[in-house]
C-alpha cells in the first residue's frame, strides 16, 4: 500500500479514511455514504495495513475487536458451564472428585467431571483464555491509542467540505453578517466550556476531548488487575491455612513460619431473641434459632527470635482481641477470619470408682481424652492404671484399636487396684458399656461426665497482590467513567463565500447534544444543524412500522 | 526505519505477554506444592522431645543420612514398616544413618504401648503442636523423607515399605 | 413502623398501577414529546404519569426507610427486600431517562415492569428477619445497594430495546415476530406465578412432602402448589393429601419445577384469554402505538442507559463486592455461582459496548443484546439464587 498525498498537500500513511490535516475523504468506499465513519478519526489503524513476519500475523490476530468480542463470549460461555454443577474447590466431599461427581449427578456429572469443568476457574485453559483477552485488550489498545492521539492532536480548524457535508450533524445557509455573530457564538460556546478557535471566519469548538481516552485507560486498569492476579502464583504473595484452635489452646498460626502464635481464650456462639427486637418475633418463630454473632477471643503472641517447629517459643504479647465475622483481626499483612467451628468436642472424661456389692463411692478420676496420665493415684490403695487408650475406637480383625487420635469415641482398657485386690482387676470401658475380661470384679468405673470445648476454625489469609489489583480496579473505574459520562463534542463552522456550513459530531449522546447546539445558536443566524440521523429511521419523517432494518454497516 | 522498529517493539511486547502468560500457566500447575518442601529442597530444622523428655534437633545430624518418618498407633502400614525399619536401623546406625520417627501426636500411653510391641529401638519424638507436620506438609501417613548429610531432602515416599525398600533408601542416603 | 412500611409499599404499588395508565394514555396522543427535538412540554397526562410516579417512589423510599427502622438494617437481605429495592431503582433509573429523553413510552413498558416485580416480590417471606453474621456489613450494604442501582439502569436499555423490537419488528417476520411475543409471555409468566401462588394461598394450600434427596438421605419440602412434580420416592406427611402426577428423579429440584411448571400453565392461560379477546399478537396491539417513536433516540436511550448503568454495575458489583467479600471471607473472589453471573453479566455488557463501538451494531441487533443482557441479570436474579445454591443463596 502506498502513502497517499490528500490535495491540501498532507502526506496520510497508507490505509488512511480521512485526510489526517483537512478531513477529505481519500478511501473511496467511504465517498458513497452519506455520513462519514468517524471512528479513529479516519485514521490507519497499523495492524490493517502490515502483514508480513509471523509477528505481525500474531499482532494482528489479537488487534481485532472481533476476536476481543469473540474471547469474551467464550469465557463468558465457559465461566457459565462452570456454574453448573458445584466447584469442587467449593465443595466439602470426602469421596475423590471424580466419584463424587457420579455418585451425585450421574452421567451428566461423569462428562463434567471428564471434561475438567469441576475445576475450570484453574483449569491451565480457562486461564489461557483469560490470558488471551489479557493479549487482546493491550495489543487492540497499543493499536489504536497512536493513531487515534496523533489524529486528535492534528485537528485543524479548516475542513475539507466534503468533511462538513458528511456529519451526522449539518445544515448550510446563507449568513449576512458573520462577522458581527462570530463573538457571540464563541462566547457561548466558551461558557459551555468548548474550546473554541477561530480562523480567518471558520471556527472550531470542542469538548471532553479526555472521554476519548476512557476505554484506553479502563483497558490499562484492566490489564494492571490481570497483573496483580498474576502475582498471586509467586512465592510469598499469597498465603491461604487453616487454624483449627481449641478453647484454652495456644499454637503457631500457620503460614507465618512460627513467628506469630495465638491463644483462644473462649469461642461465642449468639443467636436472637425477642428481646432484641420485637419484630424478629415471626421470623424466629418460623425459623428456630438465628445466628447472631459468631465470636473468637484471642491474644495474639509474637515468638522472640526464631523458632523451629516443635521448639518451644518465648513469647511476647501483641494484642487482645475478638474475630467475628466480618472483622477479622489484622496483623503484619495477615488477617485471621472466622470461618468454622466445632462445638461441644469430647476432652475430658470423669469416672467414679465404686464398690459393686456396697455402691459406695471411692474416689473421681477424671481423663484429659488428649494425653492421659498412666496412672490415677485415689488413695488408700485405690489406684486406676490405664493400661491402653483408643481414643476413636474400633473392633477390627479381633482386636480393639483406633480409627484416629481424634477423641471421637474414646475407649480405655484400665487396671484398678485396690487394697483387695493389689494386682488389680482388668477393665475395658467404651462410652456405652464396660467389659471385664478376665472374669467378675469387685470394682467398677462408672462414668460420671464429660468435659467438652468448643474449636474455632480460622481462616489465615495474606494477599499482597491486593493493593496492586485495587490500584488496578481503581484505574479501570475511572477510565470507563471518563469515557461513559463524559462526550467528545466538536462543532466547526466553515464560513464559504457568502455561505455558512455547520456541521458537528458526538461519540455519543446526540439528543443532549442537539439541544446544546440549539441553545448556542439559538437567535443567531447561523442555520441550525438538522440532525441526518444514525441510519436508523427512514429519510423520511413517518415510519410506517414493518421493514426497517435496524443495523447499519 | 518505521518498520524496522515497529516490528521490534512488537516483538517485544509479544514476548513480555508471552512469557508472563508462560509463568502464569506453570506456577498455576506447580502451585498446589507451593512453600512445601520435596526432593531437592533443604529439610527444615525442627527441634522435638521423645517420651523422655529428650529434645532432638534434625540439625545436629549433620553429617549423617536422617531416614525422616512420620507414623501414628492408627496407621495401618507403620505396623508393618516400623519393625522393618527397626531390622535396617540395626545395620544402617553404624554406617552413618540415623532414624528420626515423628509421631503426629497421640497420647504418652499409645505412643508407650506400640514401641513395647514393637520393641522400637530408634528414637521416637512427639510432634503435639503438628506443626513439623505443617512445615512438612505431609498428608497421609506414613510419610518418609530421605535427608542426606548436608541437610538435603533426596527423596519423599508416600505409603507402605519393606526391609528391600528401606535398605535401598538407606544406601541412598549413606554418608 | 413494620405494618405503616408494608401500607407505603402498597400504595407504591396501587400508584405504579395507575401511572401506567396515564402514560398509556400519553403515547396514544398526537403531541408526542419524542417527537422532534423533545424540548416541547409534556402533554398533561404525561406530566400526571410522571407526577404520580414519583409519588410512588417517594412512598415506596418511605417503605423502604420505615422498614429499616423497624428491622434495624436497610432491608436488601433476602429475597423479597432486594426485589422491591430493585424495584425502587428500577423507577429511579426510568425517572432519570425519562428525564433526560422525556419518552411516555419509557414508562408504559417500565412501570408494568416494576409492578410485576414488587408483586413477585411479594410471594416471598416478607418476615423482618435478624442478620445473619456474614450479613452484618457495612460493605454488603454498599454493595447490594449499587449492584442493584446499576442493574436497574441496565434494565432500562431492555425497556428501550423492548420498545424498539415491538415498534420495528414486522409482524410477517415469523422467527423475529415469535421471539418478541415470547419476551412478551415471559414477563406473563411472572403475573402467572404471582397469580397462582396467591390463589392458592388465600385458599390455605399446603402439602408437606418428604421424600429422598440426591444423597439418599430424607428431606422435607413444603409446597405451596398442588404437586404436578412430586420429589424422588415422595410421601405426603402433612397438609392436603393431593399425589403427584409424575414422580421426578432425585437430581431435580421437584419443587422448582412444580412451581415453574405452575406459572407458565397460568401465564398461559392469561395469554390466551388476551389472545381471544384482541384476535392479534401481544405485541401487535402495541406497535402501532409506538410508531410515532424515533428510532434514533429510542436506541440512544438503550445505549445511554447501559453508558450509565455499566459503571455502577461494575462499582457495586464486583469492585465492593470484592472488597466486602475480602473482609467477610479474606478472599475477594470465591468462584461462587453468583459471583460468576455477576462476572458473566459484566462480560456480555462488555462485549455488547465492544460490539457497538467497533462493529457497528445498532439499532435492531443491539435491542436484542439489550434484551439478553437483562435475562443474564434476571437469571441471576432468580435461578441462581434459588436453584443454584451458594454463599450468596438467600435462604427463602
Amino acid at each position: 500500500m502506498e502513502r497517499v498525498k490528500c490535495e491540501c498537500g498532507h502526506v496520510n500513511p497508507p490505509g488512511t479514511i480521512l485526510c489526517e490535516a483537512c478531513g477529505k475523504i481519500l478511501d473511496p468506499n467511504e465517498e458513497k455514504k452519506l455520513i462519514i465513519d468517524m471512528r479513529y478519526e479516519g485514521a490507519a489503524r497499523r495492524s490493517q495495513t502490515y502483514n508480513r513476519t509471523i509477528i505481525d500475523k500474531i499482532w494482528n490476530f489479537f488487534s481485532s475487536v472481533k476476536v476481543g468480542v469473540v474471547l469474551i463470549v467464550l469465557a463468558l460461555i465457559a465461566s457459565a458451564i462452570g456454574t453448573i454443577l458445584p466447584q469442587e474447590m467449593n465443595t466439602t466431599m470426602n469421596v475423590p472428585p471424580k466419584q463424587y461427581y457420579e455418585e451425585n449427578y450421574g452421567v451428566f456429572g461423569r462428562i463434567y467431571y471428564l471434561l475438567g469443568f469441576h475445576d475450570l476457574y484453574r483449569s491451565t485453559w480457562y486461564i489461557l483464555l483469560i490470558a488471551a483477552i489479557g493479549v487482546s485488550l493491550t495489543i487492540c489498545s497499543i493499536d489504536r491509542a497512536l493513531p487515534l492521539y496523533k489524529a486528535l492532536k492534528r485537528q485543524r480548524i479548516t475542513r475539507h467540505n466534503s468533511f462538513m457535508k458528511r456529519q451526522r450533524l449539518f445544515n448550510e445557509g446563507t449568513v449576512e453578517n458573520w462577522d458581527d455573530q462570530i463573538n457571540t457564538v464563541s462566547e457561548r460556546m466558551r461558557q459551555k466550556k468548548y474550546r473554541v478557535l477561530t480562523e480567518s471566519g471558520n471556527l472550531f469548538a470542542e469538548k471532553g476531548r479526555f472521554s476519548r481516552w476512557g476505554p484506553y485507560i479502563n483497558h490499562i486498569g484492566l490489564i494492571i488487575v490481570l497483573i496483580g492476579a498474576m502475582f498471586r502464583f509467586a512465592p510469598g504473595m499469597y498465603v491461604n491455612e487453616m487454624l483449627w484452635i481449641k478453647e484454652g489452646e495456644t499454637k503457631a498460626i500457620p503460614g507465618t513460619d512460627q513467628r506469630y502464635y495465638l491463644t483462644n481464650h473462649e469461642f461465642i456462639v449468639e443467636v436472637y431473641d425477642e428481646s432484641d427486637r420485637e419484630v424478629y418475633r415471626e421470623a424466629l418463630e418460623k425459623r428456630g434459632k438465628i445466628i447472631k454473632n459468631f465470636q473468637t477471643n484471642v491474644t495474639l503472641y509474637e515468638a522472640e527470635g526464631e523458632v523451629l517447629p516443635g521448639e518451644d517459643p518465648q513469647l511476647k504479647e501483641i494484642k487482645k482481641g475478638e474475630i467475628r465475622v466480618n472483622h477479622p483481626l489484622r496483623f503484619e499483612h495477615f488477617g485471621l477470619y472466622q470461618a468454622s467451628y466445632l462445638l461441644n468436642e469430647l476432652s475430658a472424661m470423669t469416672f467414679q470408682l465404686v464398690k459393686k456389692e456396697t455402691e459406695e463411692v471411692i474416689g473421681e478420676l477424671t481423663i484429659d481424652l488428649e494425653n492421659p496420665e498412666k496412672r490415677y493415684d485415689l488413695g488408700k490403695g485405690y489406684i486406676v492404671e490405664i493400661l491402653a487408650y483408643f481414643p476413636d475406637v474400633e473392633f477390627k480383625d479381633g482386636e480393639l484399636r483406633t480409627k484416629s487420635p481424634n477423641p471421637n469415641n474414646p475407649a480405655f482398657a484400665f487396671q484398678i487396684r485396690s487394697p483387695e485386690h493389689p494386682e488389680g482387676e482388668r477393665s475395658v470401658v467404651f462410652i456405652q458399656e464396660t467389659l471385664e475380661p478376665l472374669g467378675e470384679n469387685d470394682y467398677k468405673l462408672v462414668f460420671k461426665e464429660v468435659d467438652t470445648v468448643n474449636y474455632s476454625g480460622l481462616m489465615v489469609r495474606k494477599d499482597r497482590t491486593l493493593g496492586l489489583i485495587a490500584f488496578g480496579g481503581a484505574i479501570f473505574l475511572f477510565g470507563v467513567i471518563l469515557g461513559s459520562f463524559w462526550q467528545h463534542r466538536r462543532i466547526w463552522i466553515k464560513w464559504d463565500g457568502g455561505k455558512l456550513l455547520v456541521s458537528a459530531h458526538t461519540n455519543k449522546n446526540w439528543y443532549g447534544f442537539m439541544k446544546e447546539i440549539e441553545t448556542i445558536l439559538a437567535d443567531t443566524d447561523v442555520p441550525i444543524p438538522i440532525d441526518r440521523g444514525g441510519g436508523l429511521d427512514k429519510p423520511e419523517r413517518a415510519n410506517k412500522g414493518g421493514d426497517v432494518n435496524g443495523s447499519t454497516k | 526505519m518505521v518498520k524496522k522498529r515497529r516490528l521490534v517493539i512488537r516483538t517485544v511486547v509479544l514476548i513480555i505477554l508471552l512469557a508472563a502468560i508462560g509463568y502464569t500457566i506453570y506456577a498455576n500447575i506447580a502451585g498446589g506444592s507451593a512453600g512445601i518442601p520435596r526432593a531437592g529442597d533443604m529439610a527444615p530444622d525442627f527441634v522435638l522431645r521423645d517420651l523422655d523428655g529428650k529434645e532432638y534437633r534434625l540439625s545436629d545430624y549433620r553429617g549423617k543420612g536422617v531416614f525422616l518418618n512420620f507414623w501414628g498407633t492408627y496407621c495401618e502400614p507403620c505396623k508393618d514398616e516400623m519393625p522393618a525399619m527397626d531390622r535396617q536401623y540395626q545395620i544402617y546406625r553404624d554406617r552413618g544413618v540415623e532414624i528420626l520417627a515423628v509421631n503426629v501426636g497421640e497420647s504418652e500411653i499409645a505412643i508407650q504401648k506400640f514401641i513395647d510391641q514393637y520393641d522400637l529401638s530408634f528414637p521416637v519424638v512427639i510432634d503435639e503442636t503438628g506443626d513439623v507436620q505443617k512445615a512438612y506438609g505431609i498428608y497421609p501417613l506414613p510419610a518418609t523423607f530421605l535427608i542426606d548429610s548436608e541437610g538435603k531432602i533426596v527423596d519423599y515416599i508416600e505409603g507402605r515399605m519393606d526391609d528391600r525398600d528401606i535398605q535401598a533408601y538407606m544406601e541412598r542416603i549413606k554418608p | 413502623m413494620a405494618q405503616l412500611s408494608s401500607l407505603l409499599l402498597y400504595l407504591s404499588f396501587i400508584l405504579y398501577l395507575i401511572a401506567i395508565l396515564f402514560f398509556g394514555a400519553t403515547i396514544r396522543q398526537k403531541k408526542g414529546i419524542d417527537q422532534d427535538r423533545g424540548n416541547k412540554p409534556a402533554a398533561w397526562p404525561g406530566k400526571a404519569g410522571v407526577g404520580i410516579t414519583a409519588i410512588g417512589f417517594v412512598l415506596q423510599t418511605g417503605y423502604f426507610i420505615t422498614r429499616w427502622i423497624a428491622g434495624g438494617y436497610p432491608p436488601i437481605s433476602n429475597m423479597f427486600e432486594f426485589i422491591t429495592f430493585f424495584s425502587l431503582m428500577l423507577v429511579g433509573a426510568f425517572m432519570i431517562l425519562f428525564y433526560l429523553y422525556r419518552i411516555p413510552a419509557l414508562g408504559v413498558f417500565a412501570l408494568p415492569i416494576v409492578v410485576i416485580l414488587i408483586g413477585y416480590a411479594s410471594m416471598f417471606s416478607r418476615d423482618i428477619t435478624p442478620l445473619s453474621p456474614t450479613l452484618q456489613s457495612n460493605w454488603l450494604i454498599m454493595h447490594v445497594m449499587t449492584t442493584a442501582a446499576g442493574q436497574a439502569i441496565l434494565a432500562i436499555s431492555f425497556v428501550a430495546g423492548l420498545i424498539y423490537l415491538v415498534k420495528n419488528i414486522p409482524q410477517n417476520d415469523k422467527k423475529k415476530a415469535v421471539a418478541v411475543e415470547a419476551i412478551l409471555f415471559t414477563l406473563i409468566i411472572f403475573v402467572g406465578f404471582i397469580v397462582a401462588a396467591t390463589g392458592f394461598a388465600l385458599v390455605g394450600y399446603e402439602t408437606e412432602i418428604t421424600y429422598n434427596d440426591h444423597t439418599g438421605e430424607p428431606a422435607v419440602v413444603t409446597y405451596k402448589l398442588p404437586p404436578i412434580f412430586g420429589p424422588n420416592e415422595y410421601m405426603i406427611t402433612a397438609g392436603f393429601n393431593m399425589a403427584p402426577m409424575i414422580e421426578l428423579p432425585p437430581w431435580i429440584k421437584a419443587s422448582q419445577l412444580n412451581t415453574l411448571t405452575w406459572s407458565v400453565l397460568i401465564g398461559l392461560i392469561i395469554y390466551f384469554i388476551i389472545r381471544l379477546l384482541a384476535r392479534k399478537r401481544l405485541f401487535a396491539l402495541v406497535q402501532p402505538l409506538l410508531q410515532r417513536m424515533k428510532n434514533d433516540v429510542i436506541d440512544e436511550v438503550g445505549y445511554r442507559s447501559v453508558l450509565i448503568g455499566f459503571p455502577v454495575f461494575t462499582l457495586g458489583a464486583l469492585i465492593f463486592g470484592m472488597i466486602y467479600a475480602h473482609f467477610a471471607w479474606g478472599r475477594f473472589w470465591a468462584w461462587d455461582p453468583k459471583e460468576v453471573w455477576a462476572l458473566i453479566t459484566w462480560f456480555f455488557y462488555a462485549a455488547f459496548l465492544h460490539l457497538r463501538l467497533s462493529r457497528g451494531w445498532h439499532g435492531e441487533n443491539s435491542a436484542w443484546l439489550a434484551v439478553i443482557g437483562f435475562a443474564i441479570i434476571m437469571f441471576n436474579l432468580i435461578f441462581v439464587n434459588l436453584v443454584i445454591a451458594g454463599l450468596h443463596s438467600y435462604a427463602v
